[in-house]
């Protein structure tokens, strides 16, 4: 007798959700969370609310999504065959006043190696210390994806007599006060996300995640006839490198004739990404077009395809070696913009041009190649494990391929 | 079975709201397709129904589930012979985590909910440091076609749930109940206490290996996995009306509320319903349930409803 009561209550939730069901049947559910305060500043931006995207994120700077997209068109200065050495349209700054003799002791705060482009990047950057015989010292310290822990560790970082400190912070607000301490004691560089203060000598990154998500989201609307349906697949909300892939690709979705007919996060879960996938498709019939954030269930999302029995229509992924196979062997219609792993290369390279007196870019922008398919054969290395990142400039560095977990 | 009604009535109204929305779930591929998806928490919540049932909690399943696809994808790394080696020493993985949560509880007196707790922590720090966080190797195709092919993950959920309902209804079932409705009544009629509940957790296991077969069958290798199920597993016991605490409730009930959880979030998608407030559903869901299951109206209450439990001696 004791369950007449849950079979009331569940009944009574059930009507709960078949009304709000009916009031909120738009596609437009999952942006709007925390958008209100950042309204004003992309009004320019969400011209056209009727296509699905939702509200712009509050992430959303239009500068910087000017200064990423012409980027893209810019050729980059320094060696063709490195572009971890280049930049975009660089301002050099003087270095001297850190002017000392080797052997350098570098120093190294990293975020986290909790995920396999994070394991990539981690292992190009010791390899690249490793060519250099002036670095007596790598000091690195994972803060495992925890700011409190990264904060402790920039200060430990200090008292070890380092002649250069490294930052990939974990999160950009957070970790600023903790990167301003630092620089009044030794260089600074920072890369990958970045810190809310100009102190650091340095601040390297690829263009940016507003290239990224343009990148994925004008290969759809080049591919996808006009009225098409489009899913856009993301990780997870309010990380600002994800909010600007995601806004970027708004844009370019609110100006085109096309329809984003859901906006879903997947955590970066394949089986939670292959069921949407599966849920959208008997919702609508088909989908037109898939566009993701990231890679990491890329493959799952075309396999969701697969198991329906229908055609794989245009998707995007990233240069992870198994959606590059899956796309070959299946001859997809894809893209993949990249956020390469080789930009972890790079500050081993600025701390010794700092370190010897050379200039270095104040900001410097690296190249951020997107894979289509007529590059993709040069990128695809069936001897790499499935979730090898392609970009890893890693390809002529000693230990390559087993160093990285090839064969 | 009587008991069952009341889970059953409410996935009855949950997939006639599916179906409203989406008549594509009517036909068999569709409904299929639908099985085929709760078949690992189904199989999971049984397996979670035979512990809660007993009296105990296994919150260890989930990160046993990422073990068991992180190593399968590292030992098959895509060679097809491997296949069937590996799944029978993934099988044999569960049964031995199981076998160690249920020992610990039993012989060393941890309460199980720090036990499972403490193997959960273990094993997700284990795959932590064993893939650093990115899973390497690959799954064999052979591997794949449990989770994959509907026919297969339907066939084994068959299996599973007709292997529960026997198992629950042989004499291990009744004493399980025994045990954990009064230990010491069951433990007094000659029950061996501690040998039902680590049979039952060894099970537990084994239901986690399978269901972990069975997702990295259908979406790849992924360290993330098996984040939550322990969660979803004992909300969806609790959902079928199995008491926490033990000694009430039924395992077809159990499996009918992963079936009603997993209707639910269906549901919930195909409302447009944003993925977060699927915690929250199952919060609310959770608490309620056990809320309702505490309240007992005595004008309601039928006298007997403790009949079966003793009458096992």
């Amino acid at each position: 007798m004791r369950f007449r009561r849950p079979l009331i209550l569940a009944a009574a939730a059930l009507t709960v959700f078949a009304v709000g069901g009916c009031t909120s049947d738009k596609p437009s559910t999952t942006t709007a969370a925390d958008t209100g305060a950042g309204a004003a500043q992309t009004a320019a931006a969400s011209t056209a609310p009727a296509s699905g995207t939702g509200e712009q994120s509050k992430f959303f700077v239009q500068a910087d999504y000017d200064a990423q997209l012409a980027m893209r068109s810019q050729t980059a200065e320094g060696p063709a065959d490195k572009p971890w050495e280049q930049a975009i349209a660089p301002q050099m700054v003087s270095t001297a006043e850190y002017k000392k003799d080797g052997p350098y002791h570098l120093c190294f705060s990293n975020a986290a190696v909790d995920n396999p482009w994070r394991q990539v990047g981690w292992k190009t950057m010791q390899a690249e210390v490793a060519l250099h015989k002036e670095i007596s010292e790598l000091t690195a310290l994972d803060a495992e994806g925890k700011d409190d822990k990264q904060i402790s560790d920039i200060s430990e970082l200090q008292a070890k007599g380092c002649d250069a400190l490294i930052v990939s912070p974990n999160t950009t607000a957070t970790l600023t006060p903790a990167v301003k301490g630092a620089c009044g004691k030794v260089p600074v560089i920072v890369f990958d996300r970045g810190v809310e203060t100009d102190c650091p000598v340095t601040f390297i990154k690829p263009i940016g995640g507003y290239a990224f998500g343009a990148d994925a989201a004008e290969f759809l609307v080049e591919k996808v006839p006009a009225g098409g349906k489009i899913l856009a697949l993301r990780i997870s909300p309010g990380v600002d490198v994800l909010e600007t892939r995601w806004s970027a690709a708004k844009v370019a979705f609110d100006a085109s004739g096309l329809q984003v007919v859901g906006v879903e996060f997947t955590d970066g879960d394949a089986a939670k990404a292959k069921g949407i996938v599966n849920d959208y498709i008997q919702r609508h019939g088909k989908l037109d077009g898939v566009w993701m954030d990231s890679g990491a269930t890329s493959v799952a999302v075309a396999e969701a395809f697969e198991d329906a029995g229908m055609p794989v229509p245009p998707m995007t992924g990233e240069d992870q070696q198994d959606f590059l196979r899956k796309w070959k062997d299946d001859g997809l219609t894809a893209v993949a913009p990249t956020y390469p792993t080789y930009q972890w290369r790079t500050p081993i390279i600025a701390a010794l041009k700092i370190l010897k007196g050379e200039e270095v870019p104040k900001t410097w922008n690296l190249p951020q190649p997107k894979i289509t398919a007529e590059n993709l054969d040069r990128y695809l290395q069936p001897n790499m494990p499935p979730l090898h990142y392609a970009l890893c400039g890693c390809e002529g560095m000693p230990g390559f391929p087993e160093k990285w977990g090839g064969k | 079975m009587r008991r069952a009604l009341p889970i059953l009535v409410v996935l009855a109204v949950l997939l006639a709201a599916i179906a409203i929305v989406n008549p594509f779930f009517i036909e068999p591929a569709g409904f299929l397709s639908f099985v085929r998806r709760a078949a690992p928490l189904v199989i999971l919540a049984a397996g979670q129904y035979l512990v809660i049932v007993a009296g105990e909690f296994d919150l260890s399943v989930g990160s046993l589930v990422t073990v068991e696809v992180v190593v399968a994808a590292r030992l098959i790394d895509g060679d097809e012979a491997a296949t069937w080696p590996v799944l029978a020493l993934l099988i044999v993985l569960g049964l031995v985590v199981g076998l160690v949560n249920g020992a610990v509880t039993t012989l060393l007196r941890v309460p199980s909910f720090i036990t499972t707790l403490g193997m959960m922590l273990v094993l997700s720090g284990a795959v932590f440091l064993w893939t650093g966080g990115a899973p390497r190797g690959a799954l064999s195709q052979a591997f794949r076609m449990f989770g994959r092919q509907t026919g297969w993950a339907v066939l084994i959920l068959v299996v599973v749930a007709v292997a529960a309902v026997v198992l629950m209804r042989a004499n291990f079932g009744r004493t399980l109940i025994a045990v954990g409705d009064n230990e010491r009544a069951a433990a007094l009629s000659g029950v061996r206490v501690t040998r039902v509940r680590i049979i039952a957790f060894t099970l537990s296991g084994l239901s986690a290996a399978v269901a972990g077969i069975l997702l990295g069958g259908f979406a790849g290798v992924s360290a993330q996995v098996g984040q939550g199920l322990e969660f979803q597993a004992i909300t969806a016991v609790v959902l079928g009306g199995v008491v926490l605490g033990g000694g009430r409730g039924t395992v077809v009930a159990a499996m009918a509320g992963a079936f009603t959880l997993e209707a639910l979030f269906t549901l919930l998608n195909l409302y447009g319903v944003s993925g977060a407030l699927k915690f929250t559903v199952q919060g609310v869901i959770l608490i309620a349930a056990v809320a309702a299951g505490a309240i007992r109206l005595p004008f309601l209450d039928a006298p007997k409803v403790k009949g079966d439990a003793h009458a096992v001696s």
